[in-house]
């Protein structure tokens, strides 16, 4: 007994160890991947704004002020040069004074570098809940004179700080990519998984139905779907309803990769010993098979992200996703449709350049992680 | 053994101390090929042989210039005299120079392995075989047409006409073989390469394809460089043979003398690996070449055999082996040969 | 090949029907029918319906009556007397609306895939041949950027910089004096020199998809025997690779529009939308936004059947350049 239990102890201990190893050749070749790593930096980055956005965002994403309509982004500067001609430290913006437009005889804000507002960092604020339950009343930064504008980004057509918006919008954008690709993994999972577990005529259903689904043109379908959502749905209903009007289309691919694992699993031989072992299906799918290709599955789900969130985009800036009080980058870019709006106020279309940075790092970031996803492989 | 042709015995192709080595990015140059002397003479078949990643395919294709852009001829020459031609120095040429693609396919063609893999899925393979006749010749499409009729017909594809619209994957893989060896054939070329031409095809097959070949040698008259790997094919179809070891050229001469006498230590375990047929007295235990190929990487300094040769002995890993005269056209690479050592009356 | 095109035309059947099927379903999904919304649009302009005409309607599709039974004469009205029901809004038989703004988006989407084929074919043949050369890196960005910037924020970059650098407005297909006129080569040149935006949006994204497959598969089979027979043979290196490489790896490219099909119609709605073009997209985000349901359905099935005659084609076609399928060979 004694010698069995020291015989079998390094046994224990150098499998383990083997174990480890596999993730941390996981790891190092996913290292490197100086992008995919690069990536997954921009991508932590964009989630934990989303996650703080209340913290980050020096105003609420509806706060207006009709008296700074269109104003142009402020940019932030850091240094300052007092009258000996010293640099200080001491971040500031600058104000804004109005023009009368000569040609189109309207009144627009220009930056007025004659006013210099003081920018301070963990200024107070009302109270606010971070993330919705924990109760705050500080802010990163915001201005000290009350009533001083801070657009940093500029305004829209209410005066509304973009870049408190953008803020805001990430945590809507990016969430409904997760939450859609959670939802699409639901489904692609089991489908896919019984699809390729039992084959048959069941798999050949199947097979049919994403074919067909993937030939259809998204859009328009996507469209005809969110057009059909009652009028009178609160914000969060709609939002549930959309990111399931993506999945009904997004659980196709990942069906097709967790199928396409299941038929090459199905006839390894570990699969075989655990079903002449007499275990249950449902213990070797789960107890077996989906460990072992869990690292495809994130892979996979970290490619439909992005194409969630360009969906989501697409369809609020069309108008039929989410909502005018939701924020999101499509109902922000939603503000940009419009040609002479955008010549007077280009930096409207900003919330689309987080949409590509989100999209490339994600992408990236899945790739890195697809071909680190076999270790063995190559 | 007067000629009676002087010309026949002007070597054909000639390849002297050929190096090829391969770089990449992130690892030091391999030299695939060391030194590797050749010479083939019109109507004669020289067969390489050696085991898989020695180097005789990198040879072969090193006379056509076909080598992947990693890859360089770092050292010796491929001295290529057609009849009544001037010599050429293969080596010196462009890969996609004009001179070089005179050559390829009119005076020296090449037939490969997978004849399913190389022919073009996509084309008929009379339109294959046309593309050669009308690019070397200049003839038009139709008369072309009929010259690999004709030529389809040589190989003993039957129904060549209708043979010749058809698709590779129609066709078996004898079939398509002899396609290939028809594609080879279209312009008359002076020496013929067969890369393991037999390999991938069963045994029946490969029969027919080597009487094939040696009846098409005879009508023909080219010198033929035949690669393989196995023994069987090489008493089959060989005048002469080389053997091949890690990059090396270890031992070259007529058929008869090399597996009758062989001289280096590395053929003569080559020839006690195959099985003989034999009276149940007189049977021996076949002997493997004990250990395993070493990479081109940890070859040696000197002979590349000498990890696994049984009289090994001091200067076989440090000093490389001289070529040797052993006999009439026989040559060897090894110390033995040269120094009085011990072993050397044991091996003999 | 008389096999394979009966199987896909089959194929192609069951599909359509399959649309149709998704099509009504959303004609079916708001609350309500066609007659309340019309009857409802009717009495909020003051107007007074003809009981003796909405009951003939309500005869006419089954309205009321279950739901398979509605649905079978709205095909049967479509199969048979090409009837794709009335659009209250504009108080016409959809068929009137529809035929000539399809036209426009089928022309578009079409000239987007030549111009695709046209500007990812030879670079995705230069990237392959020439593998880590700065074109090759280029392409390469180029193949991200269109896959990450959305096609609506390309639009609209497009619009923002002719309005900004040229003070023109990109938008529409024709200038108002062509819009009803006969084709010409006037309306044809100034057609294309408005449509040449909305191409260009539209092609970016395929095209940058398009050059990533072809040199993939290129790559693949640069390195297959095949290509070594033709040098062989003594051909120049240019006509090696694009006679044999070239040619093979063509068949996946062509077999990439059955899925490129299905986004490109996807984007023209939304382009169409942005660049204020006359096509079905935006009639469909109209129809869709006042409920009119009738005209949306039909247009959501007649581009799902696009969709799908637009793969049967590029089915064809490779069954045209491919033998192996044209044989049933493997």
């Amino acid at each position: 007994m004694a010698i069995d239990a020291l015989t079998q102890q390094p046994a224990l201990l150098r499998v383990k160890r083997s174990r480890e190893s596999q993730s941390a050749l996981m790891w190092r070749r996913f290292r490197q991947h100086h992008l995919a790593v690069w990536s997954l930096w921009i991508v932590v980055a964009f989630y934990l704004v989303a996650l703080l956005a209340e913290f980050l965002a020096p105003l609420g994403p509806g706060d207006y002020n009709p008296r700074y309509t269109y104003a142009a982004p402020q940019g932030i500067h850091f240094f300052s040069t007092d009258e000996n001609g010293n640099w200080q430290f001491g971040p500031y913006v600058y104000g804004y004074k109005t023009e009368i437009d000569p040609v189109a005889l309207r009144r627009t804000f220009v930056i007025d570098e004659e006013v210099k507002i003081p920018i301070a960092f963990f200024v107070p604020s009302e109270p606010y809940r971070l993330a919705g339950f924990i109760p705050m009343s500080i802010k990163l930064f915001g201005v000290t004179e009350p009533r001083a504008p801070l657009y940093v980004l500029g305004a829209d057509r209410l005066g509304r700080d973009l870049l408190s918006r953008l803020i805001h919008g990430t945590r809507i954008s990016l969430s409904i990519g997760l939450v859609g690709v959670v939802m699409s993994l639901f489904f692609g999972v089991i489908i896919g998984g019984f699809s390729g577990y039992y084959g048959g005529w069941f798999d050949g259903a199947v097979q049919r139905v994403i074919e067909f689904i993937r030939s259809l043109p998204t859009i328009p379908l996507w469209l005809g779907l969110a057009a059909a959502l009652p009028r009178d749905w609160s914000s969060l209903q709609i939002y549930f309803a959309i990111t399931i009007i993506l999945s009904l289309v997004g659980w196709t691919e990942l069906a097709r990769v967790v199928r396409g694992r299941f038929l090459a699993l199905r006839t390894e031989d570990f699969v075989t010993a655990a079903q002449l072992d007499g275990a249950s299906d449902w213990r070797i799918i789960t107890k077996h098979m989906v460990p072992s290709f869990m690292s495809h599955i994130i892979a996979a789900a970290t490619l439909a992200v992005p194409g969630m969130i360009l969906a989501e985009t697409a369809l609020s800036f069309l108008g039929l996703g989410l909502q005018a009080p939701i924020v999101s980058w499509g109902t922000l870019m939603q503000e940009a449709q419009n040609i002479r709006t955008l010549a007077s106020a280009p930096w409207l279309l900003l919330p689309g350049v987080a949409v590509v940075v989100v999209i490339l790092a994600l992408n990236f970031l899945g790739d890195g992680l697809r071909d680190a996803a076999d270790p063995h492989g190559r | 053994m007067t000629p009676l042709t002087p010309m026949a015995d002007r070597p054909l192709l000639t390849i002297e101390d050929v190096e090829i080595a391969f770089s990449s990015p992130d690892e030091a140059d391999i030299v695939a090929v060391r030194q590797v002397d050749l010479t083939l003479t019109p109507g004669k078949t020289l067969c390489l042989v050696g085991e898989s990643g020695c180097g005789k395919s990198v040879t072969a294709r090193a006379v056509l210039r076909l080598l992947d852009h990693n890859a360089t001829i770092s050292r010796g020459r491929i001295l290529f005299t057609p009849p009544g031609e001037e010599t050429v120095d293969i080596a010196t040429l462009k890969p996609d120079s004009l001179a070089m693609r005179k050559i390829r396919g009119n005076k020296v063609s090449m037939i490969f392995q997978e004849p399913m893999s190389s022919l073009s899925p996509v084309h008929t393979i009379g339109d294959q075989i046309d593309e050669m006749i009308i690019l070397h010749e200049g003839l038009k499409p139709k008369q072309a047409r009929e010259r690999t009729v004709s030529l389809l017909d040589q190989v003993g594809i039957p129904g060549p006409r209708e043979r010749a619209d058809a698709y590779p994957f129609q066709l078996s893989g004898g079939l398509r073989q002899r396609a290939m060896i028809a594609m080879a054939l279209a312009c008359t070329p002076n020496l013929l390469i067969a890369d393991e031409p037999t390999t991938a095809l069963d045994v029946t097959t490969q029969a027919q394809i080597l009487d094939l070949l040696k009846k098409l040698q005879d009508d023909y008259g080219m010198a033929m460089l035949f690669i393989t790997h196995d023994l069987g094919v090489v008493a089959e179809i060989a005048d002469d043979v080389a053997v091949m070891y890690l990059g090396d050229v270890v031992e070259q001469g007529n058929v008869f003398d090399v597996f009758r006498a062989p001289r280096h230590p590395y053929t003569q375990a080559l020839l006690r690996s195959i099985p003989t047929m034999a009276r149940k007295a007189d049977r021996q235990r076949l002997s493997p070449i004990k250990g395993t190929v070493p990479s081109a990487k940890d070859r040696p300094e000197g002979c590349a055999f000498t990890s696994r040769c049984p009289y090994a002995f001091e200067p076989c890993a440090g000093i490389r082996p001289e070529r040797t005269r052993v006999g009439e056209g026989h040559t060897a690479r090894c110390h033995l040969l040269t120094q009085n050592a011990p072993v050397a009356e044991a091996m003999a | 090949m008389l096999r394979f095109l009966t199987g896909r035309l089959f194929s192609m059947v069951v599909t359509i029907w399959a649309v149709s099927f998704v099509a009504f379903a959303i004609i079916q999904l708001p609350p309500g029918d066609y007659l309340t919304t019309y009857l409802a649009t009717i009495s909020a302009q003051g107007e007074r319906a003809d009981p003796r005409a909405i009951e003939a309607l309500r005869q006419q599709y089954g309205l009321g009556q279950p739901y398979l039974v509605q649905y079978w004469k709205w095909i049967t009205g479509i199969v048979l007397h090409g009837d794709f029901g009335r659009s209250f809004e504009w108080n016409a038989p959809v068929t009137e609306l529809i035929w000539g703004r399809l036209g426009n988006s089928i022309l578009l989407e079409g000239l987007a895939v030549v111009v695709m084929w046209f500007v990812a074919l030879p670079i995705g043949v230069y990237a392959a041949v020439r593998k880590y050369s700065l074109g090759d890196y280029l392409a390469t960005i180029f193949g991200f950027l269109g896959l990450a910037v959305p096609n609506f924020l390309f639009a609209l970059v497009l619009m923002y910089l002719g309005y900004v650098w040229f003070g023109t407005t990109l938008g529409g297909l024709f200038s108002p004096e062509f819009e009803n006129a006969r084709w010409s080569l006037p309306r044809i040149w100034d057609f294309f020199s408005h449509a040449w935006a909305p191409i260009v949006v539209l092609a970016t994204a395929g095209t940058a998809q398009l050059i990533r497959i072809m040199r993939a598969n290129l790559l693949d089979e640069l390195k297959k025997p095949y290509v070594t027979t033709a040098r062989s043979k003594g051909l120049p290196e240019w006509k090696v690779i694009l006679k044999y490489p070239v040619r093979v790896a063509l068949n996946p490219l062509v077999s990439t529009i059955g899925w490129l099909l299905p986004t490109l119609v996807s984007s023209s709605v939304i382009v169409s939308v942005v660049m204020n073009l006359p096509t079905a997209g935006p009639m469909l985000l109209r129809s869709l936004t006042s409920q009119d349901m009738y005209l949306a359905g039909a247009i959501i099935m007649l581009l799902g059947v696009l969709t799908v005659i637009g793969t049967l084609i590029s089915d064809l076609i490779l069954a045209w350049i491919d033998p192996r399928i044209r044989y049933g060979g493997n």
